[in-house]
């Protein structure tokens, strides 16, 4: 049986930190793609957004977002949403734990992808995050930015493009 | 090392006749199912789906869902259906939901699934869900309620190994 769940890219951010990490010309061969974050961002926050570029588009995006703290749920509406992370105000060494499923990235049809995210803080505020998201646009998806909705990417922040193929 | 997640069947609609994608003959060599589906039909507007397993149209579903609309957030709960909860999309745009089939081949639980539903222009929701079957897991119909599913629409059911 064919080897379906594939990964083609990893980048592990180095001492400098990084403001993006970009996946470039994403072959066209699969049907599906996963992108798993292991993220802090240098942003003076406990938990900050991170967020999606397709082919450098930031256009077009919606997202619905649902969160629990610990202490409640609440949602609300974004654009280019693409999971959380801890900021430095978070616990220290504490990393999000993002999971990103991207359906049919080669349709001209508009782009879904759900987000799942977890922001560990070994205090009171911490989150996980459910969302529902979209690109509208035509185009299939050729590359990737993901960057932080503030600061830059720590050190040892990695991140991971995988293709599924259904056949 | 051993290949873990694989494709084990896969559907993409190419008429408007459809209504039901079953995958049949499920194999019972694998540990979960992990059911992908992007469906877009020839309503207008969002509709509803269903899943069932083995053609099993018994009142032996329940399910209790967690939602956010981006203005409210809330939880609801059916019990005794006759099946799972699937969304699906109007005709231009289909609705991408993941369900997680655990450990869906042994003959002593019943069985439970947890879906992610996403409605980007409505909302996000998570229903965890539960078979109330002994049997192992053979067969799913996706169905949706109303109209046609539309060219275009992909189901995929992925294997996933332990080992």
């Amino acid at each position: 049986m064919a080897i379906t769940y594939i990964a083609l890219s990893t980048t592990t951010v180095g001492s400098g930190g990084a403001s993006q990490v970009e996946f470039s010309s994403i072959p066209q061969t699969y049907n599906d793609l996963k992108i798993v974050v292991s993220g802090r961002t240098t942003q003076a926050s406990t938990a900050d957004s991170v967020y999606f570029r397709f082919n450098n588009s930031t256009a077009n995006f919606n997202a619905r977002v649902l969160y629990a703290s610990g202490s409640g749920v609440g949602n609300f509406t974004d654009t280019r949403y693409a999971g959380s992370e801890p900021g430095s105000s978070a616990t220290a060494n504490a990393f999000s734990n993002i999971e990103l499923y991207i359906g049919n990235y080669t349709t001209s049809s508009n782009k879904i992808y759900l987000v799942d995210s977890v922001t560990e803080n070994n205090a009171v505020e911490a989150y996980t995050y459910l969302a529902a998201a979209q690109w509208s646009n035509s185009a299939a998806v050729t590359s990737i930015i993901v960057e932080p909705n503030a600061g830059t990417f720590v050190q040892h922040t990695t991140i991971t493009l995988y293709g599924i193929k259904n056949s | 090392m051993p290949a873990t997640y694989d494709s084990i069947a896969t559907t993409t609609v190419s008429g408007t006749s459809t209504t039901t994608i079953a995958l049949t003959s499920i194999p019972s060599t694998y540990t979960d199912l992990v059911l992908v589906t992007n469906i877009k039909t020839t309503n207008n507007n969002n509709g509803n789906g269903w899943i069932r397993f083995n053609s099993d149209t018994g009142t032996n579903y329940s399910q209790t869902r967690l939602y956010g609309s981006g203005s409210g957030a809330g939880s609801d709960r059916q019990t005794g259906t006759d099946y799972l909860n699937l969304n699906v999309g109007g005709f231009n745009n289909g609705i991408l939901s993941v369900a997680q089939i655990y450990s869906y081949s042994n003959t002593t639980t019943y069985k439970t699934v947890a879906t992610r539903i996403n409605t980007p222009d409505a909302y996000v929701s998570l229903n965890l869900g539960i078979w109330r079957s002994t049997s192992a897991i053979s067969r799913i119909d996706v169905t949706i309620f109303e109209g046609y599913i539309n060219a275009g629409s992909t189901v995929t059911l992925f294997g996933i190994k332990a080992a």
